[in-house]
């Protein structure tokens, strides 16, 4: 039993360390942290900490997202579907910017 | 073919990278937010030099950029109109109108995007792009290139410019940027009360200022040295112009255009994007007090009812009367190359 409830909670642990979970924070109209590395599955939560809206998006063909407008003190929670780098901006504030890479 | 001597020392400074508003600083870090950069941002393969700003001089003031040979950039974007053109919207060659309201071109060399709807990134993406358009200068770049080529006085500062590279796309789009970037804000009462001169600015001023770091929440987009956090908003003005959503079809876009700088704000009505509102305190009263359509869910969430009182908007306006600086006399040359 004892083996069986080892090998159940490796198990486990590697589920969760296969598909973590990240937070980017938006304040002072920019991203935190600017660069991230994660693995394909991850989630990321983009939070909003000004006190006016933001409006994360990227482009990039392999995590093509636009999380749309976001009120302050909203969170949003996107994966990361494919391996590549994701550049990220906000369609508000131009001037914040921020980049990932997704790798296998 | 000369620079004025006022202004060869204005472009000396800028080349030897000293901060025009003087390097002894003593702003506090509350107000340090304000202070210019020391240095105007330049690509690097683009960097300022005496050479590239006279050749820009020449073709910002040349008409023959134009098909008809009337107009010229600064026929639109000119000093006495606060580097606008005065108008509620440009107009181009033939009196043809123009879409938009011609945007100021001060300290466009700190802004990360260009035009109303920040379709350029850069100067050099947006100096040809006016040449082009049919409602302003409605010129074929190939045939200026022709044109240009058979002046031998703009070949001698081409080479002198850009040596090497000839007269091309690439070096005229250069070179005109070279030009924009020089227009720069001169030092405003705001800046010298930044500095530390607290007499710089009257009282209703630092109330108005009060208001615009408080409760005006003008700062939520008009921040920064610059007056301008670059950001995109629908301001809910009611025209048809989509704005930025012309770019792509993304809902933040949604006739959203860009903040402009309050530098010399006093210079550069009428205001916003159609050139539709004369005066700042009827600016002021839109931005402060929710617009034409006060807590539409049509336009931003940032252009709400803020409960300004007149007295609070007039406030604002001694603020913004504050951020006029000396004029930079750029003077259009008398001669052209010939």
């Amino acid at each position: 039993m004892k083996t069986i409830a080892l090998l159940a909670s490796t198990l486990v642990l590697a589920v969760s360390m296969h598909a973590s979970e990240h937070v980017v924070n938006q304040k002072g109209k920019a991203f935190a942290p600017g660069t991230m590395k994660v693995k394909v599955g991850d989630k990321i939560t983009f939070k909003n900490n000004d006190g006016f809206a933001h409006n994360a998006f990227s482009d990039n063909e392999a995590n093509e997202f636009d999380i749309g407008m976001q009120k302050p003190g909203q969170d949003v929670t996107i994966e990361m579907k494919k391996p590549g780098t994701v550049e990220v901006e906000c369609a508000i504030h131009p001037n914040m910017h921020m980049t990932i890479e997704v790798v296998e | 073919m000369k620079i004025s001597r006022d202004r060869g020392n204005v472009l000396i400074r800028f080349i030897a990278g000293i901060t025009i508003l003087g390097m002894s600083v003593t702003a506090s870090e509350e107000l340090s937010k304000w202070l210019r950069p020391e240095h105007i941002p330049a690509p690097k393969d683009n960097q300022i030099t005496s050479e590239r700003v006279e050749l820009g001089t020449f073709l910002y003031f040349d008409t023959r950029l134009s098909r008809d040979g009337t107009v010229s950039c600064a026929t639109c974007h000119n000093e006495a109109n606060g580097w606008s053109d005065g108008l509620p919207k440009a107009v181009g060659i033939e009196g043809r109108e123009g879409p938009r309201n011609s945007p100021t071109v001060l300290n466009t060399a700190y802004q990360i995007r260009q035009f109303w709807d920040g379709r350029a990134k850069t100067l050099e993406e947006q100096a040809l792009g006016p040449i082009e358009a049919d409602v302003e200068m409605d010129m074929d770049l190939d045939e200026l290139l022709k044109r240009l080529n058979k002046i031998e006085g703009y070949k001698v500062l081409f080479e002198k410019a850009y040596p090497g590279e000839g007269i091309t796309r690439d070096t005229l789009a250069k070179a005109i940027a070279t030009f924009e970037r020089t227009v720069v804000s001169t030092e405003s009462p705001f800046d010298r009360y930044v500095k530390g001169d607290k007499n710089a600015i009257d009282a209703n001023a630092k109330k108005g200022f009060a208001l615009f770091t408080g409760k005006g929440h003008c700062t939520d987009c008009h921040d920064g040295f610059n007056f301008t956090d670059g950001s995109f908003h629908n301001l809910g003005l009611g025209d048809a112009d989509e704005g930025r959503y012309g770019l792509k079809k993304r809902a933040a876009w949604f006739h959203a255009f860009k903040t402009p700088t309050l530098r010399d704000v006093t210079k550069s009505g009428p205001y916003f994007h159609d050139g539709s509102i004369k005066t700042l305190a009827e600016a002021t009263a839109v931005c402060g007090n929710g617009g034409r359509f006060p807590n539409s869910e049509k336009v931003s969430p940032l252009i709400v009812d803020r409960g300004l009182n007149q007295e609070e908007l007039e406030l604002l306006v001694d603020f913004l009367k504050t951020l006029e600086g000396t004029p930079l006399n750029i003077k259009e040359p008398t001669q052209f190359p010939q």
